[in-house]
């Protein structure tokens, strides 16, 4: 793609021409009017062009509802990213299997985040959120993503792998790598650094995973997938067990992160909701929930047609990529009344598509929702306000809706 | 007017009078009853109106479909009586059932 072109008028470029996979989209968070045309004029659209080839576009709530909801005809195999899976390295992750391999793997996986687990864990994120914020600067610009949204996701997958938690800034490294191919993210990542940095996660979680091989001791990740008898030999199929180490890293990484980071930018654009907030901070689960519907940390899922079949009108045929837009769904006005604003205080803010639906639903969704909820509130009983003070960064993709850097400045309670 | 008692995780006990045709997440909801999310709005797509039906309304209750089933597979609490709620729909035949609601949705 030529990247000194500028981004097409959205109301105005044929509908043939426009391409929704176009990472700038997201980067100069240029993606509303695209969409809302999409939705308004072909909610499934198929785009015949792309630098990963054809792809349909499903663009409305009720649709992508109706895509998860079968995944006979519509399957997360090879992969339910846009771009193809990528030859040189390609991992096998339950994300991207079907039933009823896809049903084992989760099994065993999602004890650790199943919230009996992580009620016994809130002390624990409380106490490192609390140590965080305490160490933030008052009154001087600094960059929130850095050290408040990164340093606590990445201290939370450390806590759930028992990641030894010197080293857990490699956590988000490899998830960086991991979730932005060269293709997806614009080039900023070669093929060569992408394989070499997975393959480093590789050795450095195998020998993990042989170090602690018959501990009984402890409850993370690595100890309950060894523990499940259909996971217990991952180790020895080396590109399926990297494969849901990297879905459990960028799963819990870059989601949590911008969510992080979008509230603070969220209640900065619409200080009235800021106020409520501080007035009654009851509001804080309300608000988690409609923060993570207004980010949508992650802008799409995509699936693969098992067969010919017909879809709102539309011929989809076997093998074509259909790829589901939840960052349009989430604006969907026929689902979604005043889906374009941020209210705190909206009557279903669970009911948004940030999670997905279907059996392959965020399994991590109420540890994402526990982290941000004990995050504001401790911030709230420190600041009264985290001020943005310039336009934030945003990340090149069309997968990660996210920051690169967002300054911000703390004011103290009077 | 149906009624039917859901009780919570904790023990706590509600009994409604439900409406006919209503799912019973939806009657549930629209009383009141905690412990319920229904993240999707009842479109068996997201798993967070389980609850466990009493032995004895379990054939009433119906069966669970495909759809249904694949989706409690994702519940790790799942038991055998385990129903999504917005799948029964309410009718005189459910007058006096009684079901339990989970620990925790997710």
């Amino acid at each position: 793609m030529n990247q000194a072109v500028e981004l097409p008028d959205a109301l105005t470029v044929p509908l043939a021409d426009m391409d929704v996979s176009d990472p700038r989209l997201l980067e100069q968070d240029a993606w509303r009017p695209y969409f809302a045309r999409l939705r308004k004029e072909d909610p499934v659209h198929y785009q015949a062009n792309s630098p990963f080839g054809p792809f349909w576009s499903i663009t409305r709530f009720e649709d992508i509802v109706a895509v998860e909801s079968d995944p006979a005809s519509f399957s997360s195999e090879p992969t339910i990213v846009i771009d193809n899976v990528p030859e040189s390295l390609p991992l096998e992750m339950f994300i991207a299997m079907d039933a009823p391999k896809h049903d084992v793997q989760r099994h065993a996986a999602q004890p650790v985040v199943a919230p009996q687990n992580l009620a016994g864990m809130e002390a624990l994120i409380r106490s490192r959120v609390s140590e965080c914020l305490d160490q933030l600067p008052v009154g001087e610009t600094f960059d929130w993503v850095e050290r408040v949204s990164i340093n606590l996701t990445t201290q939370m997958l450390a806590t759930l792998f028992d990641f030894p938690f010197e080293q857990r800034h490699k956590l988000p490294y490899w998830s960086d790598l991991a979730g932005n191919t060269p293709e997806m993210a614009g080039g900023a990542v070669t093929e060569q650094q992408r394989n070499d940095g997975l393959m480093e996660c590789l050795e450095v979680f195998t020998r993990i995973w042989h170090e602690r091989k018959g501990r009984t001791d402890s409850f993370d990740l690595i100890t309950l997938l060894q523990q499940d008898p259909n996971t217990a030999d991952l180790v020895d199929r080396p590109m399926e067990f990297l494969g849901n180490l990297v879905l459990l890293i960028v799963g819990g990484n870059d989601t949590t992160r911008n969510s992080i980071s979008g509230g603070v930018l969220a209640l900065n654009q619409n200080p009235t909701e800021y106020d409520k907030l501080r007035a009654n901070p009851g509001l804080i689960p309300s608000m988690v929930s409609e923060t993570i519907r207004w980010q949508t940390p992650l802008a799409h899922m995509r699936r693969t047609a098992t067969r010919d079949i017909e879809f709102k009108g539309k011929q989809i045929r076997k093998g074509d990529k259909v790829v589901m837009w939840y960052v349009s769904a989430n604006r969907d006005e026929d689902t979604i009344e005043n889906a374009d604003a941020f209210i705190i205080d909206r009557k279903n803010p669970r009911h948004h598509i940030s999670f997905g639906f279907g059996i392959h639903r965020c399994m991590g969704n109420r540890l994402a929702e526990m982290q941000l909820r004990i995050l504001w509130e401790e911030i709230l009983q420190r600041f009264h306000k985290v001020e943005v003070m310039a336009e934030p960064e945003r990340v090149r993709s069309n997968f990660v809706r996210g920051y690169k850097h967002l300054q911000v400045r703390l004011h103290p309670l009077s | 007017m149906p009624a039917i008692t859901l009780i919570e995780f904790n023990g706590e006990s509600h009994t409604i009078e439900a409406e006919n045709g209503k799912s019973l997440m939806q009657n549930a909801i629209d009383q009141g009853v905690p412990g319920i999310d229904a993240d999707c709005g009842g479109a068996c797509a997201c798993g967070t109106c389980h609850v466990f039906v009493e032995e004895a309304w379990l054939a009433s209750s119906g069966e669970a479909n495909a759809l249904e089933d694949a989706m409690l597979g994702i519940r790790p609490d799942r038991e055998d009586n385990s129903r999504l709620s917005c799948q029964i729909e309410v009718s005189d035949a459910l007058d006096g059932m009684v079901v339990r609601l989970p620990e925790f949705q997710m």
